[in-house]
């Protein structure tokens, strides 16, 4: 049976040219890039030239770049780092009910220890509110985190109003770029952030490496503790290889991120085209305009989110769900929920379809068919 | 025409034990489209957020793995909870001792889950339960598991042609030990796994424990038929008919049993002797029944019978009597008959199918204590 890829926001393949990048290091710079000698400086050169590559990629200088083992890692070392080096100014967070659980469960983590977290709400096509920030902004608030694009429905945040908002303020932003790196310009300066996370893995880079973006002057409590690499904010020897795959995948994004959304916004509208041919009824959860390119979330009334997945995936079809269904258990989207409330079916009949490098159009026809047979029989 | 097995799509259903590990295995060598499927019924995710559940499912993803097919999970926590726990708990609420196995495969393993099944595009439903199904003449019949000590079709009296049809048992020509073997042969992660006991949701916990937390316990006196008070019990629901232990019953002569219950007057009935002349009877009468072939009750049906699980056959007489409910006679008397208990008949290897035991009689008339 041909198999489709259709969750490209849960991870992406590795690009061909990734790979090409990262042998050559893999099979021959194995030293430390911490060692005083020449195989340690073969590696350190390596890491330098990344650096520098993807700080540009977001407007930022070298030193504001902290490498991490990817969007999780990134995105607590923002939280925890704040929260525990700020707390003598304030011990209250503003988050969102929408963030990735890396968000979310750092900082249900901080509450326990002391800290105060708001969540924000979100309206129907998942959008915080400014006014809604701005009226929970308190003296006391030390860290905004906000996501850039959400990872279930792909709705893009009002990232440069916050920034905006937040310039007056001692309390740092924080955004989970990780679903928005590679698809959308990125301007630290002209956002307005303090920090960003990001991961190699979603934009056709090797697992195992995304970075945290530290605007300069911002002193963070490491999480982690040894060495003194990566200016003493994150302990561990580097991952060379893995560093070298990010940049390679960032030279990528900067050559093909205008044809990528072209191509990813055909997909989209064939996919949708080819259920409405066959006569199947659904909604899009989120908004059509202030998305992204690759995700679309879509319910299918009468359905659920078991019977859908392992249907798919026994016809070839892999896309995925914000409702965790491991071991039996069925949480609905949390996303969703907030979006729509808790007891609105569409939390448990919704499925995400996310568009990538690894489909073409006629893979995105197939699987629209392919799909449309599936609802229909479990709907008719 | 029959489909080749490599176009047969069979489910099983897997709960990380032994016996659907091999029941899959079975079916992948014999070359079915074998996908394996995980079921979550009952949520007893503790303070720590660990559940068995969890564990269970790894066990089934380790071993799908190993044989190299797909597998998934769904959940019927809802449909548990309506169809087979509140039945649970009225049973006991009107004194009774239910049987949550018999309604588990009716409504869920067997209705829900098949559905689930073929809504997936399976031809069959396969499970580890040791029994068999036979085809003849466009009729199906089960029949008992091989390995005698094994035999579950007392669980599956409930099954209708339609199910029978849809479902395979690959276990059901092999004895348990055999079962072992083969799990180890093949090195499969569950190869050396316990068997689970007990009730499904209860697990290992305390039964007394886990009940008292859905029903509030009225505790009472403890009497003999005669009256005479012997101590005070902690709730009838706590008693099953015939039961031994626990009573807390000293002084001198024969040990104590549980000879029946009086819910009205919240009293339970104990009396000397595991013998005990109040704990005979020598015919029930059954509802629910259900008929797994066509049977002829025009006649008095002669068969075997079994009143409780792993107990040997008993010669029987089956009486039709209204509203599809049916008198059961024994041939000889019966120790500890418990109402809420299924009633299974057979014809040699074939069951024929079951009810639920809900009177019981002594010389034609109803005996009280034990309704």
């Amino acid at each position: 049976m041909d198999h489709i890829y259709l969750d490209h926001a849960a991870t992406t393949p590795v690009h061909p040219e990734v790979v090409k990048e990262m042998v050559p290091v893999l099979e021959g710079i194995f030293g430390n890039p911490s060692s005083v000698h020449h195989y340690g400086r073969q590696a350190r050169k390596i890491l330098d030239q990344a650096r520098s590559t993807i700080a540009h990629s977001i407007g930022a200088n070298e030193k504001e770049i902290v490498f991490t083992s990817g969007g999780t890692e990134a995105d607590n070392m923002a939280l925890l780092g704040v929260a525990r080096q700020e707390q003598h100014k304030g011990k209250h967070i503003i988050t969102t009910s929408v963030e990735h659980h890396a968000t979310l469960r750092t900082a249900e983590y901080l509450e326990k220890q002391g800290f105060e977290v708001t969540y924000l709400p979100v309206d129907k096509n998942g959008f915080i509110s400014i006014t809604d920030l701005e009226n929970n902004l308190r003296e006391d608030t030390i860290l905004v985190s906000v996501m850039y694009v959400n990872n279930e429905v792909g709705s893009i945040q009002p990232i440069q109003d916050i920034g905006e908002l937040l310039k007056e303020h001692q309390a740092y932003f924080h955004t989970d770029a990780v679903q928005a790196y590679g698809l959308l310009s990125i301007d630290v300066n002209q956002l307005g952030v303090d920090l960003l996370s990001t991961s190699a893995h979603k934009i056709y880079g090797p697992k195992g490496i995304g970075f945290l973006y530290v605007r300069e002057g911002i002193q963070l409590e490491p999480t982690q503790y040894g060495g003194e690499q990566e200016r003493k904010r994150r302990a561990g020897t580097e991952n060379t290889a893995a560093v070298k795959g990010f940049q390679a995948a960032v030279e990528l994004v900067n050559n093909e991120r205008e044809g990528r959304n072209h191509q990813y916004n055909s997909f989209k509208t064939i996919f949708m085209q080819g259920l409405k041919e066959k006569g199947v009824s659904f909604t899009i959860n989120g908004d059509s305009q202030h998305t992204v390119s690759s995700i679309i979330n879509l319910s299918f009334p009468g359905t659920n989110v078991e019977s859908l997945l392992t249907n798919f995936d026994l016809s070839g079809i892999a896309a995925s769900s914000g409702s965790a269904c491991t071991a039996g258990s069925v949480e609905p989207s949390h996303v969703l929920s907030a979006m729509y409330g808790s007891n609105d079916e569409r939390t448990t009949n919704s499925i995400r379809f996310s568009f990538g490098i690894a489909n073409d159009e006629e893979q995105v026809k197939t699987s629209a068919e392919k799909v449309a047979d599936i609802v229909n029989r479990l709907t008719r | 025409m029959e489909k080749e097995p490599k176009d047969t799509r069979v489910v099983v259903g897997m709960s990380g034990g032994v016996d659907s590990s091999v029941a899959a295995l079975l079916l992948k060598e014999q070359g079915y489209d074998v996908v394996g499927i995980f079921m979550k019924n009952w949520d007893d995710t503790d303070e720590f957020g660990v559940c068995t559940a969890t564990e269970d499912f790894e066990d089934v993803v380790r071993v799908c793995n190993q044989l190299d097919i797909p597998y998934y999970s769904v959940n019927f926590e809802k449909q548990y909870w309506d169809k087979v726990f509140t039945y649970f708990l009225d049973e006991y609420k009107s004194g009774r001792t239910p049987n949550p196995d018999v309604m588990c495969n009716k409504e869920i393993k067997f209705k829900a889950f098949l559905d689930h099944a073929m809504s997936l595009g399976a031809d069959y439903l396969a499970t580890g339960h040791y029994a068999r199904v036979r085809e003849q003449n466009g009729q199906y019949q089960m029949l008992r598991g091989v390995d005698d000590n094994k035999d579950q079709t007392y669980f599956l009296n409930q099954l209708s042609q339609d199910v029978l049809s849809k479902v395979m048992f690959p276990l059901g020509e092999i004895p348990k030990k055999e079962v072992r073997e083969i799990a180890k042969q093949h090195g499969l992660a569950t190869a050396t796994k316990k068997d689970s006991t007990g009730i499904c949701f209860i697990g290992e916990r305390n039964f007394k424990e886990f009940l008292s937390e859905y029903l509030p316990a009225q505790p009472g006196k403890m009497t003999t038929m005669a009256g005479e008070v012997k101590g005070n019990h902690d709730g009838l629901m706590y008693y099953t008919i015939g039961q031994r232990h626990g009573l807390g019953i000293g002084g001198s002569g024969e040990p104590w049993f549980v000879i029946g219950k009086n819910l009205k007057e919240n009293v339970l009935y104990v009396g000397q002797g595991f013998d005990n002349d109040h704990l005979y009877s020598d015919a029930l009468e059954a509802t629910d029944l259900n008929w797994i072939q066509e049977v002829n009750l025009e006649e008095p049906l002669e068969c075997t019978a079994k009143f409780r699980y792993r107990q040997k056959d008993s010669a029987v007489k089956v009486y039709p009597i209204g509203n599809g409910e049916v008198r059961v006679e024994f041939a000889q008397s019966e120790r500890a008959i418990t109402p809420g208990q299924a009633v299974v008949f057979y014809d040699g290897d074939v069951c024929l199918g079951g009810g639920t035991i809900d009177r019981v009689l002594k010389n034609e008339s109803y005996i009280e204590h034990l309704a």
